[in-house]
């Protein structure tokens, strides 16, 4: 074994773990707001709007100009390219606009997927060439973190040994390269929900494509301690008949993690796939008050789960502005409290209802 | 992916887990007395014994007839094959008294190290062969755990990537085996301290094998809840002209085991080396005093740090038997303590201690 050739300077170690810290603190989470060109086409499509750029500014404008005690539940936002460079109607960078927030500003880096030949409509993540310098140059412009999504799936002999690998390689090369650059890597292994498998086969493949995560992450030095996790919740698949309590969720969830995730991991942020706005929040209730042992934070990074209402209420006119305002902040909020465990869903009777749901021996 | 056949059932998962944990429970931890007999050879040499069975077998009876004192502070005490099947003076069998002060029974499984060809002077160990039916034999006989020591060592070439692979491996499978036959396996891939390496070295070597246990034990499906390791402490090489604080190895240690060990696992059970007996107690008193988030228990797992002075009082004459097993109840409360951080040691007090954490410490 070659003698330990230092990946980070202490001081550098400090800086990272001291920003992952910030974005998941109190019960903050993360707004993925990082949506690609193609991908608001389909969300705006959907409120019949037209997917321009200053239509797309618009709507991001609305969600950054909230009150600024909208720092008290978001502790990050990720942005795509474009938007970073986007300025509000007075003229004022949006990235400044957060940061004067005390928001965290992040980037998404990857740059889409490409197949992987031999497998069943596999694939893995490109975005490593000239990765260090765009990292460089996002640094430079007020960035503080990043976000690389691989993709998984269940299926007929998927995820296959090599998806895994493979993903879990790139994803180890992004944060480190990441980390060369000053910027907290979010790493974020997304299982799909697609599929009629149940609760415990997702958790199964969530273990094995986790642990292949860290034993990556180790391989490559990458320093744990200054990056975040955002990993799909353990849920079973859309077509499955069978129904699951957030309870179950929850358990299966941290459950999981709990067997392959180091506690060096300051937080974990859970993306929402396809959930509504409510189950994911329930869900990362659940989750907080889970009674398993919980070493990291147990926070959001939710795209649709915080911008659904917001997006319905705007319908593309300025005069909605405070509509949509209000709709993601009471998101916002939601998630905060449920990332501390405290969220009261106004339907149910409360905390207790849902606590005496976890089976409290139940073995996964 | 092919769909996953539980290794294990509900019902044998939450046997294993309550064995792991009742070793593990606050304030107590392990006596390793299942030196073989050329191990045991080299103690008594020291003390100027013949090493015959017998003088084994009464030596043994020195530990275990310890009073109910040590039922708060012992939580397991692992065999030696031989020791197992051997009974007290009284005709009980060790291994009923031990049960019979509510404290677990384990057994060594490993059959020793065996040389890694093409590699500077590095092994793997074996026992593999047969082990299902031997655990499921020993089960029968009152082991509720197992231990299977692997060794790496560090040098400029080492451990290569191929004692780290190979040892993960066979650990991997020792433990898998355990758990079909209802046993705890505790999982030791034990660092030498040989060498002149300093600490942070120390500490990037486990972190590396650590990492490849655990992902090892993933891949053969191994339900971490039910185990226990048994890792080095971090520490500089005996050689090594630096010399470091409790405060500064338990920093390292507890950093290494963060970035590594899973919180599934219930328990880290360290084995205590080269170290003398009252290093062996303040260095885990430190750990349980280390400032950072640790979702383990932390505590011992040990041999010569708890027998020292015992084999030294007992010189193999029956009348200090007596003084002989003081001593060892005496080191067993020590490093009860210890593994809360409440072991004031025979020097300084816990104060002092506290204040040498250097607390933004980047390791």
């Amino acid at each position: 074994m070659a003698y330990r050739f230092p990946a980070l300077t202490a001081e550098q170690k400090k800086e990272l773990s001291e920003i992952a810290q910030r974005i998941v603190a109190n019960g903050k989470g993360i707004l993925a707001a990082d949506e690609s060109v193609g991908t608001m086409g389909n969300r705006l499509q959907r409120i019949k709007v037209e997917n321009t750029e200053e239509n797309r500014r618009q709507f991001r404008e609305i969600l950054f100009t909230v009150d600024n005690s909208v720092n008290q539940s978001i502790g990050g936002v990720i942005l795509f390219h474009e938007t970073l460079y986007q300025k509000d109607s007075q003229g004022k960078l949006f990235r400044n606009i957060l940061k004067e927030k005390g928001i965290v500003v992040g980037i998404k880096l990857d740059q889409g997927s490409a197949p992987l030949a031999g497998t069943n409509k596999e694939t893995t993540i490109q975005g490593l060439d000239g990765l260090s310098e765009r990292c460089a140059q996002y640094k430079k412009d007020g960035v503080d973190f990043g976000k690389w999504r691989a993709v998984l799936r269940i299926a007929d002999q998927c995820p296959s040994s090599l998806a895994i690998q493979e993903n879990a390689n790139a994803l180890a090369r992004y944060a480190s390269i990441c980390q060369q650059n000053g910027l907290v890597p979010i790493v974020e292994p997304e299982v799909l929900p697609d599929g009629d498998h149940d609760l415990e086969y997702c958790q199964y493949v969530s273990e094995k494509v986790l642990a292949a995560v860290y034993k990556a992450l180790n391989d490559h030095h990458v320093y744990l301690e200054g990056t975040l996790l955002k990993p799909n919740m353990v849920t079973a698949g859309h077509a499955c008949s069978k129904k699951y309590t957030p309870e179950q969720v929850a358990m299966a969830t941290v459950t999981a993690l709990h067997r392959t995730v180091p506690a060096a991991v300051p937080g974990i942020c859970f993306l929402s796939g396809g959930m509504s706005e409510e189950d994911a929040t329930l869900n990362l209730n659940a989750i907080n008050r889970c009674p398993l042992p919980k070493p990291w934070k147990l926070s959001f990074s939710y795209g649709r789960a915080l911008q659904a209402s917001a997006l319905a209420a705007w319908g593309g006119k300025t005069e909605n502005k405070k509509a949509t305002q209000e709709a993601f902040m009471k998101r916002a909020l939601a998630n905060c409290q449920a990332a501390q465990g405290k969220y009261v869903h106004t339907g149910s009777s409360g905390a207790a209802a849902t606590q005496s749901l976890f089976t409290a021996s139940y073995t996964y | 992916m092919p769909h996953s056949y539980p290794a294990l059932s509900a019902e044998q998962k939450r046997e294993l887990s309550d064995i792991a944990l009742r070793i593990v429970s606050p304030g107590k931890g392990i006596l390793a007395a299942d030196e073989s007999v050329g191990s045991m050879a080299k103690r008594l040499s020291q003390i100027g014994v013949e090493n015959t069975e017998e003088n084994r077998r009464l030596y043994r009876q020195v530990l275990f007839s310890a009073d109910d004192r040590v039922k708060k502070c012992i939580g397991g005490v692992i065999f030696f094959h031989e020791t197992f099947y051997q009974k007290d003076d009284n005709g009980v069998p060790f291994v009923q008294t031990i049960q019979d002060k509510g404290i677990l029974v384990g057994i060594k499984v490993d059959k020793g190290v065996v040389p890694l060809a093409g590699t500077d002077g590095e092994t793997t160990t074996q026992g593999l062969d047969g082990l299902l039916e031997r655990c499921a034999q020993y089960k029968k006989d009152g082991a509720d755990f197992a231990k299977w020591r692997c060794v790496l060592k560090i040098s400029d070439r080492t451990p290569s990537a191929l004692a780290i692979l190979e040892n993960a491996n066979v650990l991997a499978r020792y433990a898998s085996i355990c758990q079909q036959n209802g046993i705890v396996p505790i999982v030791e891939p034990e660092i030498l301290p040989d060498g002149d390496h300093d600490l942070k070295r120390c500490q990037y070597v486990t972190e590396k094998v650590l990492a490849a246990v655990y992902k090892a034990l993933s891949d053969h499906h191994v339900y971490l809840e039910g185990t226990l390791l048994k890792p080095n402490m971090v520490t500089p090489g005996h050689a090594c002209p630096v010399k470091y604080s409790p405060e500064e190895i338990a920093m390292a240690t507890v950093t290494a085991l963060r970035r590594t060990v899973p919180p599934a696992v219930p328990g880290v059970t360290f084995l205590s080396g080269g170290q003398s007996e009252e290093e062996a107690s303040l260095n885990l008193n430190a750990i349980n005093r280390c400032p950072l988030p640790r979702p383990w228990a932390l505590t011992f797992s040990y041999g010569r740090a708890l027998q020292a002075s015992a084999l030294n009082a007992w010189r193999g004459q029956r009348d200090n038997a007596g003084a002989a097993t003081e001593e060892f109840i005496k080191r067993a409360e020590m490093n009860g303590l210890a593994a809360q951080g409440r072991y004031e040691g025979s020097g300084d007090g816990g104060a002092a201690a506290q204040s040498l954490y250097v607390a933004n410490h980047s390791y």
